[in-house]
Order: structure tokens, then sequence, then C-alpha cells
């Protein structure tokens, strides 16, 4: 199976730029974006399996951002990263259509994992 | 309020409702009393009138009989007549066959001598020229003496008539029964301590006085002058009231007098008094009880309505004030998130780049890795104090959702494991593993988790142990949650008023003396409740029973 390719989209340069590094370094195809609009402009016009969804963002939000994304390209698997301790932004992501949450700051790994997974169910629902 | 203004209110709420209702019933008594007083005494001296008149007409007629029956005598015979003793004898036995007044009868001439004699003593023979009833009958015609003691030494009255015949004048003379004349007086007298008696213009008795004196003698009653008709009056006698009645009689000029105790003749209008008084006093009885009773359940009322506002109130500022604590605690938390994140992903960057081998060799790899894992314990630990802060901030509004009651409790003492642990106090966990999952708000609970426990290390101050056990009653259907502390225990006269808002045994500034009374409304409207067990010296277990499907 080829390796999950992947959009990060979060408004910390910072974090985001080190994220995307870390990921390809574990060998994903990973590319990052400052915000939603960036975000939709790369998915026009690459292909990708697993979004990375920062919720809170200036400007078009995660929420936001994954209702278009679900609405354009509903096989692609996301997941949203939640800043906010509360599970409700998570869970109205998940009734939303996203594959899963992870909280922030999140462990790497657990984060690697959810992407397999995410990858994984993509390509079984016949990709 | 203070309990203090509580007694003042209750105290001036009583005050008033006696002065209102005590005011009127001693005014409603007295007047009762009042009128019946007049209308009673009214009565009493107008049946003191009558029975006066009625004596003083009985007496008159009395004399108007006996004078005209003598009169009768005399006028229809001649003096050789009667003193021929056996006629007169036989006269005397026929006036004496109507009525029983006379004990004797006799004639006296114009000389004085007692020329015939009926009766029981030897009169006959007697002059009475110098008697001064002799010549006051020879004078007016018509004559009843007073009572004098004359020839026979015991107190008599006559009644004599002058019959002028031809040349001669003579008197026919009869002597009253003093008993009859007295029954007739005595029949006015009234009561035990009643009197009636005739006196005579000086003042002198004339019939027995029956606390007073014989006959004859002085009564000291006051001086009574000629007046017309009837007179009542109240005086003083020996120290007591006396209601006097006297009428002059018409055919002599003798006083009747009617002496009446009121006290006697008043019997029924004590009897009256001392049924008003009682029925006042009852009712004074009556209005203390029901207004001390009344005064006394209004204040509980306000003073229990007064802790509901309190406790209320509390709530509301407990919540807003949580509220505003959860805003900025999700304030802190986002804001510190973000930088923790960007520092992790820049450690375990950094990580990464250490994993390749030129890095490896380097002479300092083992302090870079100690230190990027240092970095990485330390976000971690950062992280968790986010999460849990956010964990607090969550909604504050009662909801009803599932609930661990185990996990709430592993949090919350997660809270305070550090405070216990820096005061040297063991949290001991008994938690029971197959706990029933209950329908409740986790936050609250929390919140109510976190007031008891705190209140538990604050009791055991320094060194010591708190327990935390958490059971599942079936029968009950409720879960127990009970945090028992080693603490001093909580005295026996406070364990009533511990759950009371703003109560605190923590000095001030300390304590707001909300914790447990929030706690209390908290888990109430969970639909639990709050009991506690404490022993002085021997601590304290607080459990909270938990409604469980």
């Amino acid at each position: 199976m080829a390796p999950p390719r992947v959009l990060v989209v979060d408004d910390e340069e910072d974090f985001l730029e080190t994220l995307v590094n870390r990921l390809r370094r574990r060998g994903l195809e990973a590319q990052g974006a400052l915000s939603g609009p960036r975000a939709l402009e790369l998915l026009e016009n690459g292909v990708f399996d697993v979004a990375v969804l920062d919720v809170r963002m200036p400007g078009m939000d995660g929420i936001e951002l994954l209702k278009e994304i679900k609405d354009r390209w509903p096989f692609l698997e996301v997941i949203m990263l939640t800043g906010h301790g509360s599970v409700e932004s998570g869970i109205q992501g998940m009734r939303l259509g996203a594959f899963d949450y992870v909280m922030k700051p999140a462990d790497l790994e657990n984060l690697l994992e959810k992407i397999q997974q995410a990858h994984e169910r993509k390509s079984l629902r016949g990709d | 309020m203070e309990s203090r203004d509580y007694k003042a209110l209750r105290n001036r709420i009583i005050g008033l409702a006696l002065g209102f209702s005590l005011i009127p019933l001693f005014a409603l008594g007295f007047t009762i009393y009042y009128q019946f007083h007049v209308s009673y005494t009214a009565k009493i001296l107008q049946n003191l009138r009558g029975l006066l008149e009625n004596r003083r007409d009985a007496i008159d007629l009395f004399f108007d009989e006996r004078i005209s029956q003598i009169s009768t005598v005399a006028y229809t015979h001649t003096l050789e007549q009667l003193k021929d003793e056996a006629y007169l004898e036989q006269l005397f036995r026929l006036v004496q066959s109507r009525s029983r007044s006379f004990v004797d009868l006799g004639v006296i001439d114009e000389e004085g001598n007692h020329v015939s004699y009926v009766g029981p003593y030897q009169l006959r023979g007697v002059n009475y020229r110098n008697e001064e009833w002799f010549q006051a009958t020879m004078l007016r015609g018509v004559y009843i003496s007073d009572v004098f003691m004359g020839f026979r030494k015991f107190p008599h009255f006559v009644i004599a008539v002058t019959r002028r015949e031809a040349q001669r004048t003579w008197i026919l003379r009869a002597t009253i029964d003093t008993d009859i004349f007295e029954a007739m007086v005595k029949a006015a007298q009234v009561g035990r301590r009643g009197d009636a008696f005739v006196v005579n213009r000086q003042n002198v008795l004339q019939t027995t006085s029956r606390f007073g004196q014989w006959r004859l003698g002085e009564i000291l009653v006051p001086e009574f002058s000629a007046f017309p008709g009837t007179r009542l009056e109240s005086t003083v006698m020996d120290g007591r009231e006396v209601l006097v009645g006297s009428t002059w009689l018409r055919n002599k000029d003798w006083l009747l007098v009617v002496l009446e105790n009121p006290e006697e003749e008043l019997a029924p209008l004590l009897r009256a008094r001392t049924l008003v008084l009682g029925v006042v006093l009852g009712g004074v009885f009556l209005i203390v009880l029901g207004t001390v009773f009344l005064a006394r359940v209004m204040t509980d009322q306000l003073a229990r309505a007064d802790r509901r506002r309190a406790v209320l109130d509390s709530n509301l500022v407990q919540s807003s004030k949580m509220a505003a604590l959860g805003k900025l605690a999700a304030g802190i938390a986002h804001e510190v998130n973000n930088p923790l994140a960007v520092i992790k992903e820049k450690a375990g960057w950094i990580r990464d780049l250490l994993a390749e081998e030129d890095i490896a060799s380097s002479k300092n790899f083992r302090e870079f890795e100690d230190a990027i894992k240092k970095i990485e314990y330390h976000v971690d630990r950062a992280r968790k104090v986010t999460h849990r802060l956010l964990g607090f901030a969550r909604r504050m509004e009662p909801v009803q959702e599932s609930v661990d009651v185990n996990r709430v409790l592993e949090e919350t003492v997660g809270f305070l494991e550090n405070e216990a642990r820096f005061r040297n106090i063991e949290i001991r966990k008994e938690l029971l593993e197959d706990l029933p999952v209950i329908r409740s708000d986790s936050s609250q609970l929390q919140q109510v988790f976190l007031n008891i426990l705190e209140n538990a290390i604050d009791a055991v101050a320094k060194e010591g142990a708190i327990t935390v056990r958490t059971s599942y009653s079936p029968q009950l259907r409720e879960v127990e949650v009970t945090v028992a502390d080693t603490g001093p225990g909580i005295p026996k006269e406070m364990l009533g008023r511990i759950f009371d808002p703003f109560f605190t045994t923590k000095g001030t500034g300390e304590g707001t003396g909300l914790g447990l009374s929030v706690s209390y409304s908290i888990v109430e409207k969970l639909g639990g409740r709050i009991t506690v067990e404490s022993e002085e010296g021997r601590g304290a277990a607080f459990t909270i029973h938990l409604p469980a499907p």
C-alpha cells in the first residue's frame, strides 16, 4: 500500500512546518496549509488520502473547512486536531463526517496511528 | 439576618398583636362588668326601695287599724260602760279575736287614774298624771307613744285615744304587742347581715336592731332628719359598705330604717365579676399562647425562607463565579496549548534528527537526548494541567449524562494529590470496580467531591489519611461515595448546622461557609443526599448518596 498522502492544516506556522517535516521523515507524503482557503487550493490541485485539520483557525475554521471538504471530496478522510479541551468540537466534527479527533498537543505516534487507520479505511472504501 | 434580629422581630410581633388584642378584650370585659354593675346596683336599690315602702305602708296600715279599733271602742261606749271591767274584758276579747295586736286595754280618767284595766299586769289604780304620754294624749286626742319602760319595767308602747263625753274627758289606752310590731319591722330584714329597725326623732331605737343595741339604746346610724318620701344611700359602717334605706312613718314620727349588706346582695354581681375575670384571663392566656405560637411560626418560616434564599443566592454566586472561572481557565488553557504543541513538535523534531547517525556519534549526544526527554516530559506535565483546566471549564449548567463516578473521583483526587502530599496526607482510594454508571452531571459532581475533599484535607491539616470509598447498594439503588478523614471530628452540637449556609469553623476570610451548603444543594438537585457521621476525636465521614438506575 502506497504511503498515505496527508494534508495538514494549521494556522501556527512553527507547528505546521515541524509536523509536516516529521511526517515526511516517517515516509508520509505530507503537505501543509496555513489556512482553510490555502488547503482547498491544494486539494484542488493534488490528490490526498487524509487531511489533518486544526479546529481553531482565524477566518475559515476547521469545522467549516471540514464541511467544505466533505462536500467536495467525500472520500477524503479527515482527522480533527482540537486544541479545545472540550470533546464537543471533536464529536461535532465526527458527526460531520470526520474520521476521528486528536487532542492538542498530540503525541506524534498517536496521530500517526490515526492517520494509518484513516488511510486504511479510505482504501477499503474503494478508492 | 441574624437570629438576634428574628428574636427582636418576634418580640415586636408579639407586642403588637398582644396590644391590639388585649386592649379590646380588657375594654370589653370592663364595659360588660361596669354595665352589669350599674344595672344590678340600680336593681338592688329599687328592690330596697320597694321593700322599704311596702313595709312602711304595712306599718302605717297597722297603726291606722289599731287607732280606728280603739277609737271605735271609745266612741261607741260611755265611760260608765267601760268602767265595768267584765264588759271591758268582753270588748277586749272581741277586739283580740280579729287581731292579737294588743296586750292590754285600759281606761284612764282625766285625773290620770287607771279606772279599769284588762291585761296581764296589775295596773289598776296606777296614776299616770305625770306621765308624758298622758299629757300628750290629753292634748292631742290620739297619741302613739315612743317605746318606754313605764311601770312595767319592760319596753312597750301605747296607743291612746281621748274621748270627750259631756263634761268628762277620759282616755282609752291600749298597749301594743311589741313582738307583733317587731315582727312587722323585721319582715324587711334581708339576708344574713341585713337589718331593719325603727328609730324615733332622737335617734333612739324603738325596735331591736339585729346587730345594734337593744331597744332604747342609741344607735350609731347617721343623723336622720325629717325628709319626705324614701331615702337610699350607701354609707360605711364599721369599715363595711352598707346600703341604708329610710322612710318616715305617716302616723308617728318614727323612721323605718332598713340596712342591707351590699356584698350579700351583690353576690350575683361578684359571681359575674369572677366570671368576666375568668373569661378575660382565659382569653389573655389563649391570646398570649396563640400570639407567641404564631409569632414563632412566622419568624421560623421567615428564617427558613431567608436561609433558602441565602442558599439560592450563594448557589447563584457560586455558579456565576464558576462560569467566570471556567471561561478564564479555558482561555488560559487554549493560549498555553498552542505553544505547547509547537514545543512538543519541535522537541519531537530534534529527537527525529538525533536519530541520524552522525549526530548519534557526537560526544554530547547523551546530553541532547536527556534534554529532549526532559522537555517532552515537562510538556506532557503542562499538557495534563491544561487538559484538566479545560475539563474543569466544561459546561456549568446541569446536564444529564452517563457518569462513571470512579473516574470523576480519580480526576478530582488528581487535583488535590499535590496539596495532600505536601501536607503529608495519604489519600487512600477504595473504589468499587464494577460500580454502575449513573445518570448525573459530572462537572457538578466534581465540584461536590472537590468541596468535600478540600474540607477533609483542611480537617486533617497535617499528617493523616483520607479514605475515598465507593460502593453500590442494590436495595436502595444508589451509589455511595464516602470521604472519611482522620481529623478532629465534628462536635455533636455543630453536626446539625454544618450544612447551613455561612456556617464555618474556619477563621474570617479563610472559608465562606458555603462549600458544604452548596454541595448539599447540588446533590439534592441531582436527586441524592449527603449524610455525615462524626465523633469528636474520631474524624468525620461524609457520604454522598446518588441515585443509580
